[in-house]
């Protein structure tokens, strides 16, 4: 006790000290920030029991009316809010669902990426339940994602530069669409998801057909995302891999600000 | 006397005899500059300068400035066997296959944001104090066209690795070119030796970034620090400075120890900068192919108002006599920026014409002392970062989760209607902090110290300023206004026409000031209690 008495009064002195203000306002930025980011990345813990099943197809059906037909139909027909399903196929389900863009958090102009609300078995049913009202593409298994083997990671990245650059930037990282859409970014994407966007083209994305891109190419894009995501930043901090907007503001914050702040210094009065 | 001493003193008279340099270097060596931490910001230019010198002359020895298809076979696996020009490879040989490459391209880099931001920063600094006054008028119009110069280097350099992005912003350099009517398809043609892309373009830029434009600043930076020397440094007021005299430390020893470890101070940041940051990650960009694009394609900040500036125009073309003209890229792209580059340059002459001041000035002005130049600086600063916050929209749209949309059509609003509101703000916060100097002389710092009278009176302590800061609080002048005269000697009604009626309206806004305490306003108050 003593010993912290004397502590604050150490602390104390340097109270009306010219940089007391700034500093004080640094400490309380990092604790709100701190605390911020803390409480926000705690998990979201519900989960839906699995059920008993049946056969997978029925089991789908059940699900979909309980939680899709709302806005797609009990049909598969679609509606104002909502697109056809029919011929989506397999993969479609297995995309939206499975990275959780469906069923929608809000009516947004676009459905993001988030925790699914369905589990594997549940979103395997939905997508036989799809796939078997109208032919699709199928889920892509792990046994066709041989990338690591059958992938050229230079041919993907000329391919990536070539069609997925132009929305989902240089290093795959996003970037904006008109009207709030955008492209989301790659990084930290199952294999299985990114292979699946590329046949089904969901939201804004268009189709990449095995015409356009062999499914030999398409392994080669994604080996060399993931190499991209694997890379490190060779350069020191990545500041985001988005460019020269962070780069400039680096320089006017942390380049300048402690150059003026050591012209200050040099300057000073001596006390 | 030592040894030493007595062959130092016969080499010193040996050169001395023979220059008659020691009475030259007495007067230099003895020159006094001012003390302010706003000086330095110059410096940090001039050291960014010669930082850039050294690092860039490094990376020449590696670099091939040739548009020579290569097939890469160098050490990074991402782009084994692909075909690129001949600079790209180069500079992945630099980032990758050269000791220490990679530091000297990132401090390159890095240290060419710091000229640009310096000398902005620098900019503003003798903007606000009014530094550019008589008889440094010249030195001013040197100073805009080193930024000017500046911009176009730092874009050359971009442009030089030939990688993804510098395409992108060749491309939008060739469209800018292309949109000069009449003449812009051949001149675009001339510079590109052909249709875009060309193998041209590449090594004639670098001959223009190593020799022509570094040249040419050695040249404009050695008549602007001569002209500083020349003419002396200018000085914040204070007690004992006037007009004809220079209060500071003498360069030597004080300043040559000052500038010389700033020097390594601002190298040592670019070093820890090159160190930690990544800059222009050239080998995740891919090389250069014109059918090729990345989202969130930007330049560097110091041309991102002018890509805010043609994101933002609606598109408008006009076709007359068979020429198309690009008014969406002409007006944002050339005719703005060639105005606000001439108001720059001309502005020390404008504001001389609109007051009607022809003085000498070598005392700075504080920026609250002369509202209407604060205002329309904060003004012209608010229009750069409007336009700046369009150059970014996407990356802003993306990581705040907002429309592009949204952004550009509020920057096309903001871009009309906050500059005159930053006008009217600044000019009346300086009047206000102009009435709280006019306070704090006549009445003394509030204390914060509140004492309670024997009747239980509660007043607050006002502490009275020290004779040196009411002085520097009311030493400033304050111009009178410049009147219309009426009518001339033969009786004709305003002779000077609408120019002079202009000039009278601007005289008048220039002149709008909080009083200075006058010594007779203090003399009244002494002795009375507040």
């Amino acid at each position: 006790m003593e010993k912290m008495n004397s502590g604050i009064k150490k602390l104390s002195r340097y109270r009306r000290h010219r940089f007391a203000g700034p500093a004080l306002l640094i400490v309380a930025l990092i604790t709100m920030g701190t605390t911020f980011q803390v409480a926000s990345a705690l998990p979201n813990s519900s989960k839906m029991e699995t059920t008993a099943k049946s056969t997978l197809i029925e089991e789908g059906k059940r699900i979909f009316n309980l939680g899709c037909s709302t806005c797609h139909g009990l049909n598969l027909e679609g509606g104002g809010i909502a697109p056809a399903l029919i011929g989506v196929g397999a993969a479609s389900v297995d995309f939206q669902v499975g990275t959780g863009r469906m069923p929608l958090a809000e009516m947004s102009q676009q459905a993001m990426r988030k925790q699914p609300i369905y589990n594997e078995e549940e979103t395997a049913a939905l997508a036989a339940y799809v796939a078997s009202l109208a032919p699709g593409p199928d889920i892509i298994n792990e046994a066709q994602l041989t990338y690591e083997r059958d992938g050229n990671t230079a041919e993907g990245g000329e391919l990536f530069r070539t069609n997925c650059a132009m929305c989902h930037n240089f290093a795959g990282q996003g970037g904006a669409l008109t009207q709030g859409k955008y492209a989301p970014t790659l990084m930290g994407v199952d294999a299985k998801y990114i292979y699946e966007a590329m046949i089904t083209g969901p939201q804004s994305m268009p189709v990449f057909s095995d015409k356009t891109i062999t499914p030999e190419e398409k392994l080669s894009i994604i080996k060399w995302v993931k190499a991209a995501e694997n890379e490190p930043n060779l350069g020191g901090a990545a500041l985001g891999r988005v460019g020269p907007v962070t780069e400039g503001l680096l320089v006017w914050t942390l380049g300048l600000g402690l150059l003026i702040g050591i012209a200050v210094w040099l300057t000073m009065k001596a006390k | 006397m030592k040894k030493v001493e007595r062959i130092g003193g016969n080499v010193a008279s040996y050169v001395d005899d023979r220059t008659g340099a020691a009475k030259w270097l007495r007067k230099n060596l003895t020159k006094v500059f001012p003390d302010h931490w706003s000086f330095m910001l110059g410096e940090i230019v001039l050291y960014s300068f010669i930082i850039l010198l050294l690092s860039g002359t490094f990376l020449t020895f590696w670099f091939d400035p040739s548009q020579r298809e290569v097939v890469y076979e160098g050490s990074y696996e991402p782009l084994q066997d692909i075909k690129m020009s001949a600079a790209y490879a180069s500079t992945l040989h630099i980032s990758f296959d050269v000791r220490g490459g990679l530091l000297m391209r990132q401090i390159h880099h890095w240290a060419a944001l710091l000229f640009m931001a310096g000398m902005i920063a620098h900019l503003m600094r003798v903007f606000f104090t009014g530094a550019f006054r008589k008889p440094r008028e010249a030195n001013w119009l040197i100073g805009v066209g080193l930024v000017t110069l500046g911009i176009v280097e730092g874009f050359l350099g971009y442009s030089l690795p030939d990688d993804l992005l510098s395409g992108t912003g060749i491309r939008i350099a060739e469209a800018i070119i292309q949109a000069l009517p009449v003449v812009g398809s051949y001149l675009a043609f001339f510079t590109f030796g052909g249709a875009f892309p060309g193998e041209a373009f590449i090594p004639r830029i670098y001959t223009v970034h190593v020799l022509l434009l570094p040249g040419a600043f050695l040249a404009l930076i050695t008549i602007h620090l001569m002209l500083v020397w020349y003419q002396k440094h200018t000085q914040y007021p204070g007690p004992g400075r006037t007009e004809k005299n220079v209060v500071g430390y003498p360069l030597m020893p004080v300043y040559m120890a000052k500038a010389g470890g700033f020097f390594f101070i601002v190298f040592g940041v670019t070093a820890l900068l090159g160190a930690v940051a990544s800059i222009n990650p050239i080998w995740l960009y891919g090389p250069y192919n014109p059918g090729q694009i990345s989202a969130g394609s930007q330049p560097d900040f110091y041309m991102g108002w002018l890509d805010g500036l043609v994101r933002m125009a609606p598109p408008i073309e006009s076709y007359i006599f068979g020429y198309t003209i690009s008014w969406n890229i002409l007006i944002p792209g050339l005719i703005i920026p060639g105005i606000l580059f001439t108001l720059m340059a001309l502005y020390p002459f404008i504001e001389s014409w609109m007051t009607g001041d022809k003085e000498e000035h070598h005392l700075l002005d504080r920026p609250r002392n002369n509202p209407n130049r604060t205002a329309i600086g904060a003004m012209s600063l608010s229009f750069i970062l409007v336009v700046l916050i369009n150059g970014g929209n996407d990356i802003i749209a993306t990581n705040f989760h907002l429309t592009i949309n949204q952004i550009m059509w509020f920057t096309r609003i903001g871009v009309i209607v906050i500059p005159p509101l930053v006008f009217v703000i600044t000019k009346r916060i300086c009047l206000s902090l102009q009435r709280a100097d006019r306070e704090k002389v006549l009445h003394g710092r509030e204390t914060g110290r509140l004492v309670m009278l024997p009747h239980g009176e509660f007043v607050e302590i006002h502490e009275e300023l020290t004779p040196a800061q009411k002085f520097t609080l009311t030493q400033h002048q304050q111009p009178k206004a410049l009147l219309l005269p009426a009518t001339d000697a033969n009786g004709v009604l305003n002779p000077q026409g609408i120019k002079g009626k202009i000039r009278a309206r601007f005289s008048q806004a220039h002149v709008e000031q909080v009083p200075a305490p006058t010594e007779s306003e203090a003399e009244a108050l002494e002795g009375g209690h507040h």
